[in-house]
């Protein structure tokens, strides 16, 4: 049977389930990452395929354990950035052809599916349990962190993919048409960019709290350091660039209030992680880094858009749910890596966690003290998808390496790395994982 | 300002109809008594199915909010940037938004919370919709 999408079941969505019950059970040990690109130059070698089976072997290496010894993966099957495989282009079958393809020729070039992993990785001799999480890295870690405390799996590796093809973001397809669907025209008919929705809820965010736009500078550029001292991410890798307040406040707008530089760069890569239970981690050759909780959101808007008061219910209610399920309080994080790609996304997920005791509206003026992760208060110390470009992996890397004490030069200084917290995307809708250096 | 056509399906029909006889009707869950928009083939608060029907609107409604869009993906009205982009709220439901170029307000000089008025437009196959006025 074909990998299945993970059940609502294996998701803790509510409040009130109290401590998760595999609290301290569960851990990340290896890490394993292919380059970075722009874009997809066309050559097998840097396919989405084969970089995700780069990312594997790496995260199987980093861990210590011997291939056989997987007996569990879960992915995120779909791998787009925004660009999906244009309908009047030939899909190039000598690509294809150059791996063990399964029936759909797009699978390895512009989606992925388990199966394929598993026809390309011959070492994977034990593989009996294949899930998908769906969109993001954060669900799938939610879904191999219950897969292993249910038992389903007891050393599972956890991948999210990701392919960019020659092309403007959003600019093919039914936006090119001269007619669109009924049902699609009532939301895009206006023309809004994918920004448009966080830019309302920010320029919401800043009437009423008085805030402006320059006040996000200090993230921005706190972020591209942090990612700049990321050697798996894109802007480290090929655009070693400080961004500047000066930079980013004059940028050009996309939706303002939303700036060039508040939308991540989207880029391909492939990072994959290998997980497994406390008991077996001992053994490997990385420091366990122990899951307190996963938890996650599912909210939908009244109407098109959400408004501030929903975006706020929300984010404090996840903040509940993730302090409730990991049996900790704001006070014991020792530092974020809540999602930032858009940017305007970051303060309200980290006032919903009431993350150093700042309350709503408070973000902007947090951002104006010292966030460095050389301070008491590091923000992103990732440098998330800003710091990096689009993965919405970095956050969680740099988590586990945190916490494992080897970050290099990220490394924070100005706290004991001990509990994190990482994940997103949307302030509705998203998954989110505790740390701990501890099991305890 | 010429929009994208639009080609009505099954679930909007109804509210595309009413446009092109300039109406502005919204879709409403008769067993809640509860309007929602858009349109869906169950009631997102009982989950049936059975009770939706078409509610005609005042076509009168407040600015809720806006952006100001200078980098559109939509082919058609790349050549208008920059242009505003308002959520509407309407008076008989404030939950309920819709989007609005607001034909007549400059980019950037939107009176948030300022009142507005339904009028129907023309897009690129002639099918209307509704827009929003400001009302001096």
């Amino acid at each position: 049977m074909a990998t299945q999408l993970a059940p609502e079941s294996m998701y803790r969505n509510d409040e009130g389930m109290g401590i998760w019950e595999h609290r301290g059970k569960v851990a990340a040990v290896g890490v394993g990452h292919s380059p970075t690109a722009r874009r997809w130059d066309g050559k097998a070698e840097t396919s989405v395929g084969a970089w995700s089976i780069l990312a594997l072997r790496r995260a199987i290496e980093d861990a210590g354990v011997s291939p056989d010894q997987v007996d569990g993966l879960v992915i995120v099957p779909v791998t787009t950035t925004g660009a999906f495989w244009p309908e009047d282009t030939p899909v190039p079958m000598d690509i294809v052809n150059s791996f063990n393809r399964t029936g759909d020729p797009l699978d390895g070039i512009a989606q992925l599916s388990a199966e394929w992993l598993l026809n390309n990785m011959p070492e994977l001799t034990n593989v009996n349990f294949t899930m998908y999480g769906a969109g993001c890295m954060s669900n799938a870690l939610n879904v191999a962190s219950q897969a292993i405390g249910d038992g389903l799996t007891h050393t599972c590796l956890v991948l999210k993919a990701w392919h960019n093809l020659e092309g403007r973001y959003y600019q093919s397809g039914a936006n090119a048409h001269d007619a669109i669907p009924g049902t699609a025209a009532l939301k895009s008919l206006w023309g809004a960019p994918a920004c448009y929705g966080t830019a309302l809820q920010f320029a919401e965010y800043c009437r009423k709290y008085g805030k402006t736009h320059d006040m996000m500078a200090p993230f921005m550029t706190n972020s591209r350091r942090n990612g700049l001292m990321f050697p798996e991410g894109y802007w480290a890798q090929h655009r070693p660039e400080e961004l500047t307040a000066e930079d980013y406040e004059y940028a050009r707008w996309i939706a303002k209030p939303a700036n060039l530089f508040d939308n991540d760069i989207p880029i391909m890569m492939a990072g994959a992680y290998l997980f497994t239970t406390a008991e077996r981690a001992q053994d490997m050759k990385q420091k366990p880094v122990y899951i307190l909780n996963h938890a996650s959101s599912n909210a939908m808007p009244r109407s098109l858009t959400p408004t501030l008061d929903e975006v706020e219910a929300e984010t404090a209610k996840t903040g509940r749910k993730i302090y409730e399920g990991a049996g900790i309080t704001a006070a014991d994080l020792s530092f974020e890596n809540m999602y930032d790609g858009f940017t305007e996304f970051h303060q309200f997920h980290i006032e919903g966690l009431g993350y150093r005791g700042i309350k709503f509206g408070e973000a902007l003026d947090f951002y104006q003290t010292d966030i460095s992760i050389e301070g008491p208060n590091p923000v992103s110390p990732s440098g998330g998808n800003i710091g990096s470009g689009r993965s919405r992996v970095w956050l969680h890397t740099d988590s586990i390496q945190q916490l494992q004490g080897r970050a290099g030069a990220r490394q924070v200084t100005g706290v004991k790395p001990e509990i994190a917290v990482s994940g997103g995307p949307m302030p509705l809708g998203g998954n989110y994982t505790v740390w701990s250096a501890t099991p305890d | 300002m010429v929009k994208q056509g639009i080609v009505p399906d099954e679930l909007t029909k109804p509210f595309f109809d009413a446009a092109n006889d300039e109406r502005l009707v919204i879709q409403n869950c008769t067993a809640c008594d509860r309007l929602q928009h858009p349109p869906a083939p169950a009631c997102s608060q009982c989950g049936s199915g059975d009770g939706l029907e078409w509610k005609e609107m005042s076509g009168r409604g407040k600015i809720y909010n806006y952006g100001v869009v200078y980098d559109t993906p939509v082919r058609l009205l790349q050549v208008t940037q920059p242009f505003n982009v308002a959520v509407i709220m309407l008076d008989d439901d404030p939950g309920i938004q819709m989007y609005s170029h607001l034909p007549g307000t400059p980019p950037d000089d939107v009176p948030v919370g300022a009142s507005v008025e339904v009028i129907f437009e023309a897009t690129a196959n002639d099918q209307k919709i509704p827009e929003w006025r400001v009302v001096d």
